[in-house]
């Protein structure tokens, strides 16, 4: 007779990791879209559909006329096929009419809303989170604007806020990340189509959580979203993005830009579910996710915060960053990313100290399982100025299995003698043995990967708003379920 | 003594690893209520015995069979098997970052009584039964907030492993070498965890071990001698006696001459 041998058990395993992407349907709607290609008439028509002031046309064309002059980054540690950008479509939106009451909204994409988890409806909306929903080019609602607007905090999508808040937009926009910054930027700046826009006046702070909801749907659409959050003096928001796609056997891009700028004394918090179709377990299919992610902390004590829990998209290239300028600024970077199968993750933080008494501090946890490749990337730069600045790194890696990569590329770049960095790593791997002893002791396989999982990612959870970080545990230990072999 | 019901039956078990036979023609017989010390020369398949026994993946199990409770249990899961009642202290407890020890505990608590249609028993309570079991190896609680086996001594390891033992009580217990590495109180304070754990007369242990120290506390019924993968001599608790004097040459030379 023979045992239950090693092999049997990393099937078991097998079958467990290949469980299915729990958003991976399509939603069969209306939609209004346009022929695919990108060109000067797509970029007008863009902006014509969307009835923009003519500040923004001038804006996307010459954000256009840039990224015709770049090239797409190379330096990274990805691999991917490269991308034919006129056979992507760059608008492609529900044929909704923008809606006061989210009573009104098709069915069938109400439907949707309530299968991953949304309830935008206002019978049944989350007490203490204002959500806006972005599908495909357009943001389909906004909850609780009017309650917000009582305290003077403007919530709303990106699109509306041009033509409400032309001066807000105008003055801001492109500021943080100029257009140029690198391909994707100049890319999202001519073709974006939607996001949200957060606007937090002195003094105030913001009684909700604020959150968009993005949600891929077209096969042929890539999203371009923009965000732009600005916290004047004294305020506080706390702003949560989560985002999924549906399955398709084929690539979709996804190229962000979200620019937030801390005044005097404010402080942002700014945390990421990123939960986007990551391929099948030959690595075929997932969304590419190009983002780039700034924050400006221009006044005094200012801080902004990034929390991100990356489990999704065959690729993601992104290194949400803080510009220290105000003096006594403070910048975080949390981050854990999940790379399983053949998922590509190259991600990290720069932190960019200018003013005096800055600080920052780096905490990324990056596991990787299957055949992934999982790499921490991250700048600290100590300017001339910067006296008295300090900065924290701790990059954790934990591998699962014999196949899975994981890298560090921490650069930093000091001109101040006057400062302090620390850096720490480390790099542990799931081992038979750990398993086999919780296996004695009673407890699964999956529980055990999911407790060691959790206990690695403890310090990360921490920072995320409560209900998030529930969902993010569970959804770590969903993606690794029994992948230990 | 009371009719002999058995709880371990180990039948003509042939195990390898990596294609190298560990253990050859193995036979066992453990009946409720006995205690059996392992001896035998490093390398000799003890700890093999005691992992193949727990259902370790990276065994081979070329025929043979183990039954417990007169039930195989080669095709069942190692976390069943705990679950059933077979317990092992490990001769080198691995270490868990990240994870309490007081979560893990529960967890394995919990995870025990869900198996037996019990409803699982809230962190509050559980403390208190924890802290009854901690008495017992003598440790404070701040033992409960480390993280598993972490950064832990020797001798805390394996008092983590007795008090675990004692809190999923199971039928079988087998313990590898858990005396090892022990100064003098640390062994009397987990031999006393042992027999705490035998007052409950149904109870079923073997012991894994070098020394006679062990078996001065907690005293064997039989004592079986490993070696080259089987079990080659069984005797009371002179046995161990007559090791301690002889080493372990008799065995070779015993077995060049049976040949």
């Amino acid at each position: 007779m023979v045992s239950k041998s090693k092999k049997l058990i990393d099937s078991d395993i097998k079958v467990a990791i290949s469980k299915p992407y729990k958003y991976g349907f399509s939603t069969k709607l209306d939609i209004d879209t346009i022929e695919k290609g990108l060109n000067e008439d797509i970029i007008r028509l863009i902006s014509e559909k969307k009835k923009e002031p003519k500040f923004m046309l001038n804006f996307r064309l010459k954000a256009f006329k840039k990224w015709q002059k770049l090239k797409s980054p190379y330096w990274s540690n990805l691999h991917f096929s490269e991308i034919n950008y006129q056979e992507l479509t760059y608008y492609s939106a529900p044929k909704i009419k923008k809606i006061s009451s989210l009573n009104d909204v098709d069915p069938e994409l109400l439907k949707t809303l309530e299968k991953l988890g949304i309830s935008v409806s206002e019978q049944k909306r989350i007490t203490n989170v204002a959500v806006d929903v972005v599908f495909d080019s357009v943001s389909i609602g906004t909850t609780f604007k009017e309650e917000l607007a009582e305290y003077g905090v403007i919530f709303c999508s990106i699109s509306d806020a041009i033509k409400d808040y032309p001066d807000l937009i105008e003055k801001y926009l492109g500021t943080i990340v100029p257009t140029d910054d690198n391909y994707f930027t100049a890319l999202n700046s001519a073709v974006f189509t939607d996001g949200s826009f957060c606007f937090i006046p002195k003094e105030v702070k913001c009684p909700l959580d604020l959150s968009t909801y993005f949600r891929i749907n077209d096969q042929q659409a890539g999203q371009f979203e923009r965000t732009l959050i600005i916290a004047e003096e004294n305020s506080y928001v706390s702003y949560l993005e989560g985002c999924t796609a549906p399955q398709y056997d084929d690539n979709q891009l996804h190229a962000a830009v979200v620019e937030l700028i801390a005044l005097k004394n404010a402080e942002i918090k700014y945390s990421t579910v990123q939960n986007w179709y990551s391929g099948n377990k030959d690595g075929q299919g997932g969304i590419y996710n190009f983002v780039t992610k700034r924050g400006l902390c221009s006044g005094k004590n200012s801080k902004i915060s990034w929390t991100q829990v990356e489990t999704g998209s065959s690729i993601t290239w992104k290194y949400p960053s803080c510009i220290l300028l105000g003096d006594n600024s403070i910048g975080e970077f949390y981050s854990i990313a999940l790379t399983n199968n053949y998922q590509q993750a190259d991600t990290g933080s720069k932190m960019v100290h200018i003013g005096k008494g800055t600080k920052s501090r780096i905490v990324s946890k990056g596991i990787s399982s299957g055949n992934s490749i999982n790499s921490y990337r991250g700048l600290v730069d100590m300017n001339k100025k910067a006296f008295g600045a300090r900065n924290y790194s701790q990059c954790d890696s934990l591998l699962i299995g014999n196949l899975s990569n994981s890298n560090t590329f921490p650069f930093i770049s000091v001109q101040n003698p006057k400062t302090k960095i620390e850096h720490e790593a480390s790099v542990s791997k799931i081992g038979e043995d750990q398993i086999f002893y919780f296996q004695q002791r009673g407890i699964s396989v999956e529980k055990a990967v999911a407790l060691i999982i959790s206990g690695f990612c403890k310090e990360v959870f921490n920072e995320l708003p409560l209900e998030f970080a529930a969902e993010a545990d569970k959804l770590l230990s969903l993606k690794l379920e029994g992948s230990v072999g | 003594m009371d009719k002999k019901i058995p709880i371990l039956e180990i039948q003509n078990l042939n195990v390898s690893i990596k294609n190298t036979q560990i253990l050859k023609n193995l036979n066992l017989i453990i009946n409720k209520g006995e205690i059996h010390a392992i001896m035998g020369r490093n390398g000799s398949g003890k700890s093999t015995l005691s992992k193949v026994i727990a259902g370790h993946p990276a065994y081979k199990i070329l025929s043979g069979d183990i039954l417990f409770h007169g039930q195989s249990i080669l095709e069942i899961d190692p976390e069943v098997r705990s679950h059933m009642g077979i317990f092992l202290a490990f001769q080198y407890p691995v270490e868990i970052p990240g994870v309490s020890n007081e979560d893990f505990l529960r967890l394995a608590y919990n995870s025990k009584r869900q198996y037996e249609g019990h409803e699982e028993i809230n962190p509050i309570d559980f403390l208190n039964l924890l802290n009854d079991n901690l008495k017992i190896v003598q440790m404070n609680s701040t033992f409960l907030t480390r993280n598993v086996n972490e950064g832990f001594s020797g001798g805390e390891k394996k008092k983590n492993e007795v008090l675990q033992m004692s809190l999923l009580n199971s039928h079988l217990s087998i313990l590898d070498e858990t005396d090892s590495g022990l100064d003098i109180d640390a062994l009397r304070i987990i031999s006393k965890g042992i027999l705490h754990n035998l007052k409950d007369k149904d109870k079923s242990i073997i012991l894994i071990t070098h020394y006679q120290r062990l078996l001065d506390y907690v005293k064997p019924d039989y004592i079986h001698i490993m070696h080259e993968g089987s079990i080659v001599e069984t005797g009371d608790s002179t046995l161990a006696k007559k090791l301690e004097l002889t080493g372990y040459d008799w065995l070779s030379n015993r077995k060049k001459n049976s040949v």
